[in-house]
């Protein structure tokens, strides 16, 4: 069974739901950013998505993309990414980590040898934002066949035989994007979402995560009731940046995965 | 020597794009999920009004009476005796209302768009040619219109900024990444995501996701329809040689593509050089950047080996874009274009020859294109025929120009 099947799975007896946080590796910078990665299984992230910077993130709000151009000014790359999973790795097996980013840094890379590469490093699962189902086979094939899950974005818009489509060759879990727009902008309309949930799980056994627009801990305790498990990046980052200059970064942020995973 | 949908053969080199918007190994879908399905449809209100024939009437009948098409084919007598070897034509697109091509897929996409039913335009853009373009249909079609440009572009391109609002439009100011055209698409893409319901988004050059590479090269494709009927008139035979300048390819395909089964038609697509291609300095994404995959397609990029987009830099803001269309990068791969630089200074010499040999003020883009008929004319026989896209004028440059020249307005 793979680490994010056994997460979910150990969360359902318990009657819990998951808490995925999202962080941009190398922001603020290298070695805090490592710092952070460790607290979050031990503060209450269930899962990790560690985002690998990119230059030009076309689906993310003000505060994503001042994250991932810091990081990638301190020198953050996605051998970077990859090299700061390894170093998570040594004294963590349990947590599950999503790689999630842009498809031109893995295409630059080579799609086989970040597949193999990520999967050594001790990726579980993989979230590549402009690769719809259309192009996705470049990189979901060897993907798959490395023992990675392939992790689907289903929005607002995907609906009818789009569902469909979209689902057809998803892993791991489905990642809702609860809103039609970019990270870190508006907030979901809880019944909408939870309608379209429905028709979701009526389709497909997988575990379903919100993400887009969860801030604070009421937000993810709505959501929390409807899915399967609740993302929080935008808030996180931001926090983030509010305490660059703050000597134990760990700790406010702590703080905020704690209140995240309690409200849940 | 209208615009229409022709009938291509099959193993044609007009035949692309395939059914999933490939040109060989380029072009494809690469939009977050929320995008999908309304790219989907406007591929299918795309193809629903390129087969309908009502729909080239309205676009033709625009063509002729509001922007002024056909444009002429113009014989460069002075230029050609000054040069001394190949015969010169420019085909006139900085006649055209507006001053520049940009108007011709302008007004096919807002015909497009009314047909969806959709409400309200967004455009990105770079010189502000393609803006204030869009802001025309706009206000011609009383549609409201959001035009996304970068903070840099504003400053370099004020007149341009000033038509648009004159022109009814608004104009937002881009300060992401580098504030320049890549992260004017960027954020139009943003706005995009969260506003599917009533928007399209008119995208200025062949470019972005399919069908848009597609879709504006067919619109465009009035520019080289009409030189290969105004060439027959003219010299009773097709021209030998094109060339025209390159930002993400618009007008260039526009003129190419009507000639891409003509194998005795040579083509040069010339890219801005900016300080050199050996330079960090340059917006040559064919003769110095890589394959990859940004705004929706797989192409051609100026990027580092971690795949993280370089800014390009170029005297002219319309070509100052690290991408081209994904249909070039195919056509650079099988050869059948030749792709060239001319530098910053070369276009400026360009500019300036160009203003005094004809009286005519050309826009610095197709200056580029300019600079290269300048190396090349002297080393062709004077039964070479030779056209040029002259696609804009310059008025919108003046204030660069002089700047550049260290003179004052
Ligand atoms: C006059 C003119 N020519 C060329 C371009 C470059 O675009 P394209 O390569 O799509 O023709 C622009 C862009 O703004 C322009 O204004």
């Amino acid at each position: 069974m793979s680490r994010i099947q056994k997460t979910f799975e150990a969360l359902k007896d318990k009657n819990q739901k998951a808490l995925n946080i999202f962080v941009t590796a190398g922001y603020p910078d290298a070695t805090r950013s490592l710092e952070i990665l460790k607290s979050l299984p031990s503060s209450g992230a269930d899962l990790i998505e560690l985002g690998i910077p990119f230059t030009d993130p076309m689906a993310d709000g003000p505060t994503i993309q001042d994250s991932s151009l810091q990081a990638l000014e301190n020198g953050m790359s996605l051998q970077g990414t990859l090299d700061m999973l390894t170093e998570f790795r040594k004294d963590n097996t349990g947590t599950p980590v999503i790689l999630m980013g842009y498809f031109n840094p893995i295409y630059k890379y080579g799609c086989d040898k970040f597949v193999n590469n990520a999967k050594t490093a001790g990726a579980d699962g993989l979230i590549v934002v402009d690769l719809p189902p259309e192009e996705d086979e470049e990189l979901r094939i060897p993907a798959q066949k490395a023992g990675l899950d392939f992790i689907k974005l289903v929005t607002p818009t995907t609906i009818g035989t789009r569902l469909d489509t979209v689902i057809k060759n998803a892993s791991g879990f489905l990642y809702y994007v609860s809103i039609a727009g970019i990270t870190g902008t508006k907030s979901a309309n809880i019944d909408e979402v939870a309608a379209h949930i429905k028709q979701i799980k009526e389709k497909c056994d997988l575990p379903v995560a919100v993400g887009f627009g969860i801030k604070t801990p009421e937000d993810a305790a709505k959501m929390s009731k409807i899915a399967d498990a609740v993302v929080v990046g935008s808030a996180i980052v931001e926090n983030i940046n509010k305490n660059q200059s703050v000597s134990n970064i760990v700790a406010p942020l702590s703080e905020q995965v704690i209140a995240l995973k309690k409200a849940i | 020597m209208e615009a229409k949908n022709l009938k291509v053969p099959a193993n044609s080199l007009r035949s692309g794009p395939d059914e999933k918007g490939h040109f060989g190994l380029y072009g494809g879908r690469y939009v977050a999920e929320t995008l999908m399905p309304l790219i989907l449809e406007v591929e299918q209100a795309w193809h629903k009004a390129r087969d309908n024939e009502a729909f080239w009437d309205e676009f033709n009948a625009l063509a002729k009476d509001y922007v002024g098409r056909p444009s002429p084919l113009y014989f460069a007598k002075a230029t050609t005796a000054h040069y001394g070897g190949a015969k010169i034509y420019f085909k006139r697109d900085e006649l055209n209302h507006t001053g520049a091509h940009k108007i011709n897929h302008c007004l096919g996409q807002i015909l497009v768009a009314r047909r969806m039913g959709k409400k309200r335009i967004i455009a990105e853009t770079g010189a502000g040619q393609h803006g204030v373009a869009t802001a025309t249909v706009c206000a011609l079609f009383d549609m409201p219109c959001t035009v996304f440009m970068g903070a840099e572009d504003i400053k370099r391109q004020k007149p341009n900024v000033f038509r648009m609002k004159l022109l009814g439009a608004e104009v937002v100011p881009v300060t992401s990444g580098s504030g320049t055209l890549k992260d004017a698409m960027n954020e139009a893409l943003r706005h995009w995501v969260a506003h599917v319901e009533d928007t399209y988004y008119l995208i200025g050059t062949v470019a972005g996701p399919h069908p848009y590479p597609e879709m504006v090269r067919d619109f465009q494709s009035v520019i080289g329809i009409e030189t290969k009927e105004q060439m027959m008139e003219k010299e009773g035979r097709l021209p030998d040689s094109l060339v025209a300048c390159i930002g993400g390819g618009s007008n260039a395909m526009g003129l190419f593509h009507p000639f891409l089964d003509d194998p005795s038609v040579q083509m040069f697509g010339v890219e801005a050089g900016g300080f050199g291609v050996d330079t960090d300095k340059h917006a040559a994404s064919l003769t110095g950047g890589s394959t990859g995959i940004l705004h929706g397609m797989r192409s051609y990029f100026l990027q580092n080996d971690d795949g993280q987009i370089n800014e390009a830099h170029s005297i002219s803001a319309g070509l100052d874009y690290p991408g081209i269309g994904p249909e070039h990068a195919y056509l650079h791969d099988i050869d059948r274009v030749q792709y060239v630089s001319v530098t910053d200074d070369e276009a400026l010499e360009a500019f300036k020859m160009l203003s005094q040999l004809e009286g005519i003020i050309p826009a610095l883009e197709p200056s580029h294109a300019f600079a290269h008929v300048m190396k090349l004319a002297p080393t062709l026989p004077k039964d070479h025929v030779l056209v040029m896209n002259l696609c804009g004028r310059g008025d919108k440059d003046i204030f660069t120009v002089a700047e550049k020249l260290g003179m004052e307005i």
